[in-house]
């Protein structure tokens, strides 16, 4: 199971705790583990990335393994320890400072 | 007896306030989306426990939100189990999902609008600023968009799908984002002639279709903004909020980035009404519910400075369709007062005497139960409201 944790305002969207655990079949990809993730949780389409380009939206940031995926390629296969369930997706929204 | 039921749109969420028909005491219900941009909110003529909210965000964008139950719960269209099924067998999730018509309908083009340097920009979605339900169908929503744009669902939010002969009519190309960006911010839906919309857009002005949205033409003959280069153009004007009575949809009153003004005609020409008013700058405009030709503005410094002048907030009624203005002061704060009331603060009940109602950008809330003779706050420490829509309940 792919874990991925979601910032306080999608989980409130989308009516779930922090983490949620989803069935990814390989390859494991970024746009792979969002495409599971926006199918369980429609109401989490275009609050990620762009209905239309699939952009990741600019204030929201992608984290694997203490790695800042945010400018990877969608298609990049995610490391073995988010697909073996050991490190989660950590989608982060930006701080807004002030 | 009659309640009244008001719809306030916060910088931090919902908030619904209940009264009965007195207007004396009131229930606040809220914050619902805690945290989020509250554009507008407002329910349908014909089903008033159907409402639609406009909810967003800078991080997650836009998402629409409906209540079947007056304001108690609310879900985002299609996501309930029974509703849209996609062909993976899940719901769409298209309730969010605006994107404009790119088609070029009489071989217009439709993608481009002038930026703030002049040069051509493409159209971004950014957000609802505005949704008018139906006068006849629940499920009929249209929606006001920056970048400025004409909406419509007819599946009770569930999918959005541009009136794209507005941007397609031809004066698109010029018009311009104000500070505030360019938003559809106004739609006035004519209740005795469905085919008729009137609609308001900063900065480009005021445009009217008779075909049900098909077809648009720019209403500004009247208008004189000295912030643009032809100050009489045909479009490019800030028109800040316009209204009407719904049993005289040919008169409809205007109040402009500067000037308040009147037309008696459906837009073909408009004349300035602004009359003894202290500053003719200002956002919302509304009429009595019973007088037709009694208005309410909330006189604003200056475009420079958003804030009441003499720091005293006055709303200003006229009785006479304009050019005669009274102020009304009795229970607003009349010293050391700063806040601003924008566009969709403002708003008329339908009992009688009629209610009026502003929210404030400090926070405030106040209502008159008695056509704006005097004022009481219904709640002070709201976060900034961006809206305010009343609902008269049976």
């Amino acid at each position: 199971m792919i874990r991925v944790t979601l910032p306080f305002h999608l989980r409130n969207l989308a009516k779930v705790e922090a983490e949620v655990s989803l069935d990814v079949a390989a390859p494991v990809t970024l746009r792979a583990v969002l495409d599971a993730l926006e199918a369980r949780f429609p109401v989490l389409r275009g609050t990620i990335r762009d209905h239309v380009t699939e952009k990741r939206r600019p204030f929201l940031r992608f984290y694997v393994c203490e790695e800042d995926w945010s400018h990877h390629s969608p298609d990049a296969p995610l490391p073995e320890a988010v697909v073996s369930g050991k490190e989660p997706l950590l989608i982060i929204g930006a701080i807004a400072g002030g | 007896m009659s309640k009244v039921r008001l719809l306030v749109g916060t910088r931090k969420g919902a908030f619904v306030l209940t009264s009965d028909g007195k207007r004396q005491n009131w229930d606040v219900n809220g914050p619902h989306f805690g945290g989020w941009e509250i554009y507008h909110l407002k329910g349908s003529p014909t089903d008033p426990n159907r409402i639609y909210a406009s909810q967003t965000s800078g991080w997650f964008g836009q998402i629409i939100q409906r209540s079947d139950d007056g304001g108690k719960t609310w879900n985002t269209p299609g996501s309930k189990p029974e509703d849209l099924k996609g062909a993976d067998g899940f719901p769409r999730g298209e309730s969010n999902k605006f994107v404009y018509d790119t088609a070029p309908p009489n071989g217009k083009p439709l993608t481009t609008h002038q930026w703030y340097d002049g040069t051509q920009h493409n159209w971004e979605f950014k957000r609802v600023w505005h949704l008018e339900p139906s006068l006849t169908d629940p499920d009929t929503v249209y929606a006001g968009v920056e970048d400025a744009a004409l909406f419509r669902t007819t599946d009770g939010g569930k999918s959005w799908h541009e009136l794209a002969g507005l941007r397609g009519h031809g004066t698109g190309p010029q018009w311009s984002p104000g500070a505030g960006g360019m938003g559809l911010h106004t739609i006035l839906l004519d209740p005795s002639n469905p085919n008729r919309i009137y609609i308001a857009i900063s900065a480009a002005g005021t445009f009217r279709t008779d075909d049900g949205g098909k077809t648009w033409k720019p209403i500004n003959r009247g208008l004189h903004s000295l912030y643009i280069p032809n100050p009489n153009a045909e479009v490019g004007h800030c028109v800040h909020r316009i209204a009407m009575h719904p049993s005289r949809p040919d008169v409809v009153f205007m109040q402009k980035h500067w000037d308040v003004l009147r037309t008696d005609n459906a837009g073909e020409q408009w004349n300035e009404v602004s009359g003894n008013l202290p500053t003719d700058f200002g956002f919302p405009i509304d009429v009595h519910a019973h007088e037709p030709n009694t208005i309410y503005v909330v006189p604003i410094k200056s475009d420079s400075e958003h804030y009441p002048p003499d720091a005293k907030l006055r709303v200003y009624r006229s009785r006479t369709g304009g050019n005669e203005w009274e102020a009304l002061t009795k229970g607003l704060p009349q010293k050391d007062c700063y806040v601003n009331v924008l566009r969709d603060s403002m708003c008329v009940d339908q009992l009688d005497p009629c209610g009026i109602y502003l929210g404030t950008t400090g926070g405030q809330v106040y209502g008159s139960s008695n056509g704006g003779d005097s004022w009481n706050a219904i709640v002070r420490d709201l976060p900034a409201v961006l809206s305010v829509e009343v609902q008269t309940l049976k």
